[in-house]
């Protein structure tokens, strides 16, 4: 019987309402009074000179307050880098300067040159246009590969190279894991492109800039998935704001996928520019603006070999990948290719040697960081590409071969740093297979020929790290932050709660299933729990929300400080019948006595608590409010396994999707119908990079997918309906929830098993084709059969 | 600046606006109805569907100035007269048809100009219907389900889970 409330229930979503009524408050929707509008003048070349950004036409235009360029920015602090990465050779990461507003140079399309702040939104734009730019055209650097070339231009003139860094994993392994290759019965080599990527969550970024000249404080609205981390990063680092005079707010958010989490130039501008002029300074992105200047995803260039003994064992693993950067590093780039990726290189398998290279690139391109996934979809695609490719060329089944080679036993230590607590990967294989009738499968494809189609399957595994992180961990590993996170349980007089979150909810559904937890562990009902978030004034200091993290750890803080709540309640409900504190019991919302009739309510405690008349004064204070920080002792480790059938079109090559079917091991649930959401979710982006999606440059640096016309976002008829399971559950065995996160797997687990299929569906149909580089568009599906 | 008179949402509303003003912006800016949500510069993405004299129309795509009498319907509107959600807006509730919310103002307007048009639409329909409404956060999965059972359908086919 599914529960009705608490923990387990499909409880319905309390913040749809406003939503569904257009009165939710996004950025965009605030306004404040003597509001200005900036428009910031960009780049529209990939590379060059900046020999002079002439304003004075410009300035004269109607309605204009004032024009900044780079030179207003010369005293303040560039945009940091959140994480340090060491190269092979135990130096630390190359790491440029990444000022507000260009500086001497442009870097990429999209850079920000000057910033027109004027009355009206469409006067600043107006008056952008009449900025005089002489700009000396560099050489762009846009390949990879070419860009570490010897002699290559430099992206910035004063780094050594355009190598960010050549980080290699675990280096000390790399001698056995050259010599199990030269052992091997058979080794599988692969070279594919994990390509560029924008989030593209709805809602464009949006920031308002606030200052108070009575109290010389800050204010900035903005839509980020982490406030606390931009109020740190922007306040000590860029602008010089003590934290106690800055505030930050993010409130109802759009979407962010990653691109929310990093600190941008235009949030640091608008606060800044609110102070210069003593009044509110707004910027609203467009789309196209969306396009060059929000922080893009993936783009990996890899080569990775599978070593294989006579018994089809895997036995060693080594990968050589290169990462793009962008021009510039963004908040938490550096990790995405190293702490993210290598470490889940082992996939789902007990490969006992792995070495992993990761070269990171700047190009002139825009900066690439974490998006949905983040490095773990890159890990995943090769991993389980090269094994599908591996099982051709043996010709042994996919799904065998992946079952021969399974972790099975728990806890387990991987060659890559990480130790998975538990997991059951031939639950949920045996779980997807009766979902998907492998063995109807023959009729189906009999049924695709009749009208001259390839049908194919595909099938595969994926596990990712999430619940970011152990903060001594990850410290130890280059972070500049600690990745805790944090909870403030209020308890009212008359009984509610609010909680008050540093997770951070921009679609996930904090408001209705953190209520679930608290209303479960003291037995009320879920509506006298509140929950607020994404206001540094009124939450404790929070890490925020990606990462899949806001369960796994922001509700492990919330349970911490329930948990404070309830054995300070105990004590007075102690006191309140003259029993012993250990001999009381929370039940249903009544504390009683252990064998006894005595009972007291939750409200007469709350209420004794904020009316502390008859009360254990001498031992306990007044009130009813409670804090705590929840540092997880390792990452939670969701896995699954998913498979697609698709059928081909041989004579125009478009791919259809048939059936998707996904079982993932997601430990515990709070509330089945949110997860089952999330994870349509990230199917549908997983399966737009396979099929859809990729941001282009052209070899001049210009961003050719620029817009909706030309990014193909996955729309409703891309898509079939998915058949989703989480029956197969492992509960994390270090979290009080038993939960592992479940925001990323479908982004993660799916690219492969998309492609899997349809090179099986070529296959079948005579094609000699191993691999195709993704997105698997009509054409270059075309080509690769006709090619 | 012109003058334009429009009824939105049943009530006679008039401003001043620029020529080049889009109707979205009136909406939003002009008369601070925030539930219309502009999400893309291209005309792509639906988040501003309004009705507009009983269609569906992308307010980003067209001017303030061309609302001239016409009677406009915004998601501030699709309420029943007692404040409770109507069918269809329920259904996204009920359904789990939404997460983020932005793009959910212009799903709603479209399913609801959909059944209009087409009390039953099948799940192919439904879908190529929304070909102009972009989610990034559901899937869709859970927006037809919704849109099916909006219908007085059985939403089961689509509930393969």
């Amino acid at each position: 019987m599914p529960k009705d409330s608490g923990i387990g229930a499909s409880s319905k979503r309390r913040e749809d309402v406003r939503f569904l009524t257009g009165t939710g408050n996004y950025t965009d929707d605030i306004n404040l009074n003597g509001q200005a509008y900036v428009h910031f003048l960009r780049s529209d070349v990939a590379h060059g000179r900046l020999n002079k950004v002439d304003t004075s036409v410009a300035a004269e235009m109607p309605g204009v307050v004032r024009i900044f360029t780079g030179a207003d920015f010369e005293g303040v602090g560039g945009l940091p880098c959140g994480w340090q990465v060491t190269d092979k050779h135990g130096n630390p990461m190359q790491e440029p300067a990444h000022p507000v507003l260009a500086q001497g140079k442009v870097r990429h399309v999209g850079d920000p040159i000057a910033a027109v702040v004027a009355e009206t939104a469409a006067q600043a734009r107006n008056a952008a246009e009449a900025i005089e730019l002489d700009i000396e055209e560099l050489p762009a650097v846009i390949d990879m590969k070419e860009a570490v070339k010897e002699g290559a231009t430099k992206v910035h003139d004063d780094l050594e190279s355009n190598l960010c860094y050549d980080w290699g994993f675990v280096e000390e392994n790399k001698a056995a894991v050259d010599e199990a290759f030269e052992k091997a019965a058979h080794v599988t080599t692969l070279e594919l492109v994990n390509q560029r990527l924008v989030a593209n969550p709805m809602e464009p970024r949006v920031a308002v800039g606030d200052y108070n000249r009575a109290t010389g404080d800050s204010t900035l609205y903005t839509t980020s998935q982490n406030p606390h981390v931009i109020r740190l990063l922007m306040g000590a680092f860029v602008l010089g704001i003590p934290e106690h005079k800055l505030r930050v707010v993010a409130p109802d958010v759009g979407g962010g996928f990653g691109s929310k989490i990093f600190h941008y130039a235009e949030e640091a501008f608008c606060t800044f520019a609110a102070k210069a002029l003593a009044r509110p300074v707004k910027w609203t992105s467009s789309r196209s603006e969306a396009f060059i200047s929000d922080a893009h995803g993936r783009d990996h260039v890899t080569k990775i070999e599978l070593a294989l003994d006579a018994d089809n064992n895997f036995t060693a693993l080594r990968t050589d990948t290169y990462a793009n950067m962008g021009a510039y590093l963004s908040t938490f780039a550096p990790s995405v290719p190293t702490w993210l990726h290598g470490t889940l290189m082992a996939g789902n398998y007990k490969t006992p040697l792995i070495y992993v290279n990761v070269k990171a690139v700047f190009t002139n391109t825009v900066a690439v960081d974490a998006y949905r996934g983040a490095g773990r979809p890159e890990a995943t695609y090769q991993l389980e590409r090269v094994i599908d490719k591996a099982a051709r060329e043996l010709g042994v089944d996919p799904v065998d071969l992946r079952r021969q080679n399974f972790i099975t036993e728990f806890p387990y230590a991987t060659p890559v740093a990480v130790e998975y607590d538990t997991g059951d990967y031939n639950a949920t294989m045996d779980r997807l297979l009766e979902m998907v009738d492998r063995d109807g499968f023959e009729a189906r494809a009999a049924e695709s020929a009749k009208s001259g189609k390839l049908r194919g399957f595909g099938v595969n595994t994926y596990i990712e790290a999430c619940g970011i992180a152990p903060s001594a961990l990850v410290g130890q590993l280059g972070a500049r932050a600690g990745l805790y996170e944090s909870a403030t349980v209020r308890v009212n007089a008359t009984g509610g709660l609010v909680v008050m979150t540093g997770s951070h909810s921009h679609g996930q559904g904090h408001e209705t299933a953190f209520p679930q937890v608290v209303a479960d562990m003291i037995g009320i009902s879920e509506d006298m729990v509140e929950i607020v978030h994404g206001d540094t004034a009124n939450t404790p200091m929070g890490m925020g929300t990606y990462g899949s993290r806001s369960l796994a750890v922001g509700g492990s803080a919330i349970v911490r400080a329930t948990e404070k709540i309830i054995n300070k309640a105990k004590k007075i409900a102690a006191h309140l019948m003259e029993a012993s504190e250990g001999d009381i019991e929370l039940k249903d919302g009544q504390f009683t006595v252990a064998g006894t009739d005595k009972s007291v309510a939750w409200g007469d405690v709350t209420l004794a608590a904020y009316v502390p008349h008859n009360y254990p004064l001498e031992e306990i204070e007044p009130g009813l409010e409670e804090t705590a920080f929840y540092d997880p002792a390792n990452f939670t480790y969701p896995a699954g396994a998913y498979a697609c059938e698709v059928e081909v079109d041989p004579d125009t090559g478009k791919v259809t999707i048939c059936s998707f079917a996904a079982a993932d091991d997601f430990g515990n649930v709070v509330n089945p119908m949110i997860v089952e959401g999330q994870v349509h979710g990230g199917l549908a982006q997983g399966i737009g990079q396979a099929l859809l999606e990729g941001a282009v440059y052209d070899e001049n640096g210009q961003l050719l997918s620029a817009s909706y016309m030309d990014y193909a976002m996955p729309r409703a008829d891309d898509l079939p309906s998915f058949q989703v399971d989480h029956s197969c559950a492992t509960p994390c065995t270090h979290n009080p929830l038993g939960v592992k996160g479940c925001g990323e797997a479908g982004a993660i687990g799916s690219p492969p098993a998309v492609v899997n299929a349809v090179v099986d569906a070529l296959q079948r149909g005579g094609h000699n084709v191993t691999h195709i580089d993704m997105p698997l568009s009509p054409g270059r599906v075309w080509q690769a059969m006709n090619g | 600046m012109t003058q334009v008179t429009m009824t939105v949402n049943g009530k006679s509303v008039s401003g001043s606006v620029e020529g080049r003003t889009l109707l979205s912006d009136f909406i939003r800016e002009g008369l601070k109805l925030t539930g219309t949500h502009v999400g893309c510069d291209t005309s792509q993405c639906g988040a501003c569907v309004v009705h507009v004299n009983g269609q569906p129309v992308k307010s980003c795509t067209m001017l303030a100035a061309e609302a001239e009498g016409a009677d406009v319907k915004t998601i501030e509107g699709m309420a029943n007269a007692d404040g409770s959600l109507s069918t269809i807006q329920q259904a996204f509730q009920d359904h789990h048809g939404l997460q983020c919310g932005f793009c959910t103002p212009g799903m709603v307007m479209s399913a609801s100009a959909l059944l209009a048009e087409n009390p039953t639409p099948t799940e192919a329909e439904v879908r190529a219907y929304l070909e102009g409404n972009i989610c990034r956060c559901t899937g869709y999965h859970n927006i037809v389900k919704a849109i099916m059972a909006a219908s007085g359908q059985e939403p089961a086919a689509v509930a393969a889970e």
